[in-house]
């Protein structure tokens, strides 16, 4: 296997990390390549939020007692992790949410209900999750705004930046809202120029970074956005834990999204006032430990390394994009190795993308088989779903070989 | 027989790239469609009677194999036979005849064409939409 590279990531010994690697499927070892819709979780990850419940859990913020002041200092601390691992000015930045679609949900309504109106556009894109997408588009509706996208180039699986001023036909550009790398396709966007255009005008830029921040170095003041989103499940933390990072003067000006304890300063029967930030936003019970597996998740990837992490995604493409390729009937989706992180959409000739998921499933191979909350990117693409194919830290050259192998078992049940 | 082996059997795999009665019915007397919106397959079918009798009946779709060779195999088990006796065909009596195990997703998938059926029936001879198939109609967006 030509898989070599200098500061190598040794997924073989990071595996023994991941409990679920020691069970079978359908009696085969497990070739879980579906972690850019979640991922597997380390001991440690699992380790910290149990010894955390253990010894140090209480409600936050408000417990005068040893413990209250424990558990607050744990889910404080992972805000801290957050704003180092994104390089955030200030942890008053950083609003954990309960995922990313929350997170990006929250700028639609605090930011777009109080700043978008008849004659504005909100710019999304042809390859954006429904959760970048969907909240645009009801809150355009809502406003009078209009939603366009920027479309995407179905041969190449890129973005068409040619000519976006003729996009936006005369309206005034509000806010940019992008992915960093696509879910589907793994294209990755060149936000810097995105970024610098919506800025030129005008505009705010919110950047849905849920399928880079797990693969690769995300810093919020080097790409120059406003607003950026991740999601803990997809990079070794638990569900239920998001972050949002914003520009501290647009947190500030913005009203609140969610209503309720913690998040007021003083409630009387006439009026509320607001908390500070980052509390302003984040109103109930926090999702405590959660907050700390994520910190740990961040210790993890952090350990290993997130420029070591993308060259070992890079690696398994430039094994695995020319190894599908010989695979007859597959049509690949998406941009060469050099331009997408580690995601492989593909269509078998002839086979629906379940009958795929389904036969390679019996072979232990886990792929997920959908239109990925990607219903406009498919319609562009032509297809009503693909395949999908993603690594992430442990995943092993080999695992492509058995993909492929399954494939050719796709193809010869079908024939 | 493995478990791929038997779900992906050669009867299914037939029906799958040979439908039977595939196509369209010009002039049809009811036409309804459906999707199953977790898979995105879709199944729209053509019914034409003879009194209350089904004369004619012909699908197209597009889908997993699952979902195209079970309404395959629906449309050679229906031609001829009442609209009424149809409108009460159990569930069973089609996956019987698709006789594969299968996952509650995979369910679905082979049970669209008679959702589809079902409800064109209702549409053209007001036959009921047992119970089952109420619900059935919500998670398959039949319309």
């Amino acid at each position: 296997v030509a898989v070599t590279a200098e500061a190598r990531l040794d997924a073989r010994k990071l595996r023994a990390d991941f409990p679920i690697f020691e069970r079978e499927i359908h009696g085969k070892p497990l070739a879980y390549l579906d972690s850019a819709a979640s991922s597997q979780k380390p001991r440690q990850v699992l380790e910290a939020m149990r010894e955390f419940y253990e010894t140090s859990y209480a409600n936050i913020h408000r417990g005068v007692y040893d413990l209250g002041e424990r558990a607050t200092e744990a889910y404080e601390g992972a805000r801290e992790k957050t704003r180092a691992f994104v390089n955030a000015e200030s942890t008053r930045e950083i609003v954990f949410t309960h995922n990313v679609t929350a997170a990006l949900n929250l700028v639609a309504y605090a930011w777009g209900l109080d700043n978008l109106g008849p004659g504005d556009v909100a710019l999304v894109t042809e390859m954006e999750h429904h959760s970048n997408f969907v909240p645009w588009q009801y809150i355009a509706r809502r406003t009078g705004a209009d939603l366009v996208a920027i479309p995407v180039d179905p041969e190449q699986g890129e973005l068409v930046l040619d000519d976006l001023d003729t996009l936006l036909a005369g309206r005034t550009l509000k806010v940019l809202a992008v992915t960093y790398v696509s879910n589907s396709l793994g294209t990755v966007n060149l936000l810097e120029r995105l970024i610098g255009w919506a800025h030129e005008r005008g505009a705010i830029a919110v950047v849905d970074a849920a399928q880079a921040a797990p693969h690769r170095a995300v810093d919020v003041q080097a790409l120059g956005c406003d607003f950026l989103g991740f999601t803990g499940h997809k990079m070794c933390g638990p569900t239920g834990i998001g972050v949002l990072w914003g520009r501290r003067e647009l947190l500030e000006r913005m009203s609140p999204f969610e209503l309720g304890g913690h998040m007021i300063r003083k409630v009387t029967l006439e009026e509320t006032t607001w908390n500070e930030l980052p509390h302003k936003f984040e109103a109930g019970t926090a999702p405590i430990a959660e907050a700390v597996g994520l910190g740990a998740a961040i210790d993890y990837v952090e350990d290993v390394g997130l420029d070591v992490i993308e060259r070992h995604e890079r690696e398994l493409l430039d094994y695995g994009l020319p190894r599908l390729a010989e695979v007859p009937g597959l049509r690949l989706f998406g941009p060469p190795a050099d331009r997408r992180a580690g995601i492989v959409s593909f269509e078998v000739e002839g086979v629906h993308p379940h009958d795929v998921a389904q036969i390679l499933d019996w072979e232990g191979v886990a792929v997920r088989a959908g239109h990925h909350c990607n219903q406009p990117l498919m319609g562009r693409l032509g297809v009503p779903a693909t395949t999908r194919a993603s690594f992430y830290v442990y995943t092993l050259p080999e695992e492509i070989d058995r993909l492929v192998e399954g494939l050719h078992k796709v193809r010869t049940t079908f024939a | 027989m493995s478990e791929m082996e038997s779900l992906y059997r050669e009867v299914i795999l037939d029906h799958y790239k040979n439908p039977r009665g595939h196509g369209v019915i010009e002039g049809a007397d009811v036409e309804a469609e459906g999707m199953n919106p977790l898979c995105g397959d879709e199944v729209s079918i053509f019914v034409s009677f003879d009194g209350e009798r089904i004369d004619d009946v012909k699908f197209r779709g597009r889908g997993c194999a699952i979902s195209q060779a079970a309404t395959s195999m629906l449309m050679e088990m229906v031609k001829g036979k009442d609209a009424a006796e149809v409108a009460t065909m159990s569930r069973d009596e089609l996956l019987d005849e698709v006789g594969i195990p299968l996952t509650p997703i995979r369910l679905k998938c082979a049970l669209l064409g008679l959702g589809v059926l079902k409800l064109a029936l209702h549409k053209a001879k007001g036959t009921p939409l047992p119970d089952e198939w109420a619900g059935l109609a919500e998670d398959l967006e039949l319309k």
